[in-house]
Parts: C-alpha cells; sequence; structure tokens
C-alpha cells in the first residue's frame, strides 16, 4: 500500500476540503431547519396553502404533468402550470414556502463548489480549478429550469 | 454474554421491524388492490402518517444493513403507497440528498471522503444523472416501474456476490489518476495504522460513472450500492475511502437530478418532509442500536426486502397481479 510519491500527503483533510466541509455543514443546518420550520407552518395551518390539505390527496396519485396542469386549474390560475422557479412567485402560499428548505439543500453544493476555486487556483490546481467550474456551470444549469421543458 | 446481548437485540430489532412494517405494508397494498379509489378518499393525513412510521423503521433497517435509505425508499414506496412514481422519485433523491449532506462534513473533516477523489468523478456521474432525471420523466411510467425492478434485482445480485476489500492491493496508479494527484492517507481506528491509499484503472472507472449517474437519475435511487464496489474493487480505493466517499459524491450526484426533479414538479412537500423526518429518526435509533449489535441477519431481511419490492416493482409496471 505505501507509495513514496505519496510522502507529499499528509493525514489532515486539505484546506479547500475543509472549506467545502465548513459550507455545507452550515448549508444542511440551514436547509433542515427552514424545511421543519416552513412545514411546521403548513401543516398547522399558520399560513394558508395554496391547495388545502384536504385536497391533497386527489393529487399525490397524479403524473406530475396532470399534477401541475390540475392545481393550476384548480387552484393557482397562473397562466401556465408552476414549473422552474414559478414555485418562488408563490412563497406566500405554506405549501410552496416548503420549496426554500428544499432549494437550498439543493443549492449548496453549488456554493460550495464555487467557494473553493480560488483556493484551488491560489495553489496553482488549475485541472481541479476547471473541473470545479465546469461542475458549478452543471449544476446551475440544473438549477436553473431551463432542462424542464417536455415531459410526460 | 454480549456475543447473547447482540443476537438477543438483532432479534429484537428484527422483530420490530417485522411487527410494525409487515401490517403497514399489508394495509397499504391491501387498500390499494381492493379499492384504489380509497386512497384518494382516506383522511389526508393517514398516508403521510403511514409514510413517517414507514420510513422510521427503513431509517433503522437502512443503517443496520449498510444500505441507503434512497434505495429502499424509491421500491418500497412507489410499490405500497398511492404516490405517483414522479413524487416517489423526486422524494427519494432528496431523502438520499439530505443523508449525504449530513454525513459529508463530518467524512471530509476525517479526510475519510477525498475530495481530490469524488471531485471528477462527480462532475461526471453529475452531469448523466441529469441527463438520466431527463429520461425518467420522459419514459412512460411502466417502462420505468419495470426498469426500476430489475435494477433493484439488480442491487440484490450485487449484494450477494460483491466481495469488499478493506486494502485493494494497488500496485501502481495509474497515469490519469497520478497526474491528477489522487492518493492520501488515513488512520485506521481500529489499528492506529496510517494507510496510504492510491488507485488504478481510473479511466474505466469514470467510464462506469455515466452508467451510475443515469441510474441514480432516471430511477430517484442513491448509488452507494454502485459507487462502493466500483471505487473499492475497481479502482481499488480502501473500502472506508470509497464507503466515505460514495457517501459524500451523493452529495453532488443527486444535487443536480433533484434539481430536474424540482423544476418539473415532481417535488410534494407533503411527502418530501415526513420522509425526510421519518428515515432521519429512524437512523439516529439505527445508529445506538447499531453499536450494541451487529445482527449481519438484518442485511439478509435488506435483501429480502428489496428482492419482494423489486418484483413488485416489475408486476406493477408490467400490469400483472402480485400476490401479498
Amino acid at each position: 500500500m505505501t507509495d513514496s510519491k505519496c510522502s507529499c500527503v499528509t493525514k489532515e483533510a486539505s484546506e479547500e476540503q475543509m472549506l467545502y466541509a465548513a459550507l455545507l455543514e452550515k448549508g444542511m443546518y440551514a436547509g433542515i431547519g427552514l424545511l421543519f420550520i416552513t412545514f411546521a407552518i403548513y401543516v398547522f395551518g399558520i399560513v394558508s396553502p395554496a391547495v388545502p390539505l384536504s385536497e391533497i390527496a386527489k393529487y399525490w396519485s397524479m403524473d406530475s404533468h396532470t399534477y401541475l396542469e390540475a392545481i393550476n386549474q384548480n387552484a393557482l390560475h397562473l397562466p401556465h402550470p408552476p414549473t422552474g422557479w414559478a414555485w418562488a412567485t408563490l412563497l406566500h402560499k405554506s405549501d410552496f414556502m416548503n420549496f426554500l428548505g428544499i432549494a437550498l439543500l439543493a443549492g449548496i453544493t453549488i456554493f460550495c463548489y464555487a467557494a473553493i476555486i480560488p483556493t484551488l487556483l491560489k495553489k496553482g490546481d488549475k485541472a481541479y480549478a476547471i473541473m470545479c467550474v465546469a461542475e458549478v456551470l452543471i449544476l446551475a444549469l440544473a438549477a436553473s429550469g431551463l432542462l424542464a421543458v417536455g415531459g410526460h | 454474554m454480549s456475543q447473547l446481548f447482540s443476537k438477543l437485540a438483532g432479534l429484537g430489532t428484527a422483530a420490530f421491524v417485522a411487527t410494525v412494517s409487515s401490517p403497514i405494508l399489508s394495509w397499504a397494498a391491501e387498500t390499494m388492490a381492493t379499492n384504489p379509489q380509497a386512497a384518494n378518499t382516506t383522511a389526508w393525513w393517514v398516508w403521510p402518517l403511514v409514510l413517517l412510521v414507514v420510513t422510521f423503521v427503513m431509517g433503522i433497517v437502512a443503517v443496520l444493513g449498510g444500505v441507503g435509505g434512497g434505495v429502499l425508499f424509491v421500491p418500497i414506496i412507489s410499490g405500497f403507497f398511492p404516490f405517483h412514481l414522479d413524487f416517489v422519485r423526486g422524494a427519494g433523491l432528496l431523502v438520499a440528498l439530505a443523508g449525504a449532506l449530513a454525513a459529508g462534513p463530518g467524512l471530509l473533516r476525517m479526510n475519510l471522503a477525498s475530495l481530490r477523489l469524488a471531485i471528477p468523478v462527480a462532475l461526471i456521474a453529475s452531469t448523466c444523472a441529469i441527463a438520466g432525471a431527463m429520461m425518467g420523466l420522459a419514459l412512460p411510467t411502466n417502462v420505468v416501474q419495470t426498469a426500476l425492478g430489475a435494477t433493484i434485482l439488480g442491487i440484490v445480485v450485487i449484494m450477494l456476490t460483491a466481495k469488499k476489500s478493506d486494502y485493494p492491493d494497488v500496485k501502481e496508479s495509474d497515469s490519469l489518476s497520478s497526474a491528477l494527484r489522487i492518493y492520501g492517507i488515513y488512520t485506521e481506528a481500529s489499528t492506529g495504522k496510517d494507510i496510504n491509499w492510491k488507485i488504478h484503472r481510473t479511466p474505466l472507472g469514470l467510464a462506469l460513472f455515466v452508467i451510475i449517474g443515469i441510474m441514480a437519475g432516471m430511477f430517484g435511487l442513491g448509488a452507494g450500492w454502485a459507487n462502493v464496489p466500483v471505487l473499492n474493487l475497481l479502482m481499488g480505493a480502501p473500502l472506508k475511502i470509497s464507503v466515505a466517499t460514495s457517501k459524500f459524491l451523493l452529495s453532488i450526484t443527486d444535487t443536480s437530478a433533484a434539481w430536474v426533479y424540482l423544476n418539473k414538479g415532481c417535488v410534494i412537500p407533503m411527502i418530501v418532509v415526513p420522509s425526510l423526518i421519518g428515515i432521519m429518526f429512524g437512523s439516529l435509533v439505527g445508529v445506538r442500536i447499531l453499536k450494541v449489535a451487529k445482527p449481519a441477519f438484518i442485511k439478509w431481511m435488506v435483501i429480502g426486502l428489496l428482492l419482494f419490492s423489486g418484483l413488485k416493482a416489475i408486476t406493477k409496471g408490467l400490469g400483472l397481479p402480485f400476490f401479498f
């Protein structure tokens, strides 16, 4: 297992790994906390939802396309069914409020990658810096909603 | 004495799991089979409550069986609950993602998850997970359900046949991993020894993550079941590094696919949040049980559950009767 080339490696995690871990931890706690708070607001009826709780069971057996059409027709009355980031315009409704925590959990990795790029560049680790930039772009594309076209 | 206690704790866990989950899944299957419309007329809080209880048990079993929650979640919930597969896959990805995010910081700090190993792998897997998610949402549900069942049965075969190697013998790094400086040292807590590790067969390993990424995105499964054998057996990373890096990898792979599901409207908070709470608390209880017991037969229970839910997914996808 021993490799003479590995002598430059230390047992401690690298600077960028520690930075990534610190940011990931903060984002994870914030996301989970936000999700629990907004779900409590939703379930206990503190803020009214777009789709009443008593009607939610009518929708969850539909495919996602039919579901979006149905809730738009019955509850939201938007020009188009709410795909992509449309949920962000519905945050005053407690069911859509839950998407804040979900988006934070799904988005923190993008920030972690972006944060370690300067450290990698400072170390002259261009290959990894380029891979991190590519990952940020890929995840940002997925998050952008540009891919939310088509479907069933 | 401690062995006896360990066995008793294991038996107790198995009995608890069987006592709690079996009648609930029987009830769910019966309700769905005899009168699918009943699922819509039942009080709204019943299914989320049942989901909370089942995912709590699932969280315990997942920890004891050494599998991710996502791989149990999608086949079982899609097989026995009235939720459409689109929402189950969306929730499954978020369940796997939350678990990976919770474990990631600690694993990175302990230097068990290797960022240098994860970054190139994640770039490929997360890109392909987006493609997989889009394919999964474009294909007819019965096709995806049948393919999911076949994949679950494939996972059972992997669990039954794949061997693990604590310290694979890597004589020489390949040129790609050398150029990317993918190697490291960690301290093995059980022996106190420092372990130098390096990897080989990197191009082939990276190519396999194309398939793993597509499957993770298409079925909403966490992909630890595939990540670990590739990292450990093929690429030669020590088992602990493979398991930890795989867990961390899920936080990136599942992020990309989760965004596709989120943007396509495949996320219903009333399904996602009870699942997250159930799995999280179940995992906490599972970790406590794990301290006093190493029930090997829990692995067989997980295999049995996967076999059962895989067959259920196939029969559901093909529209065949399933006797339960």
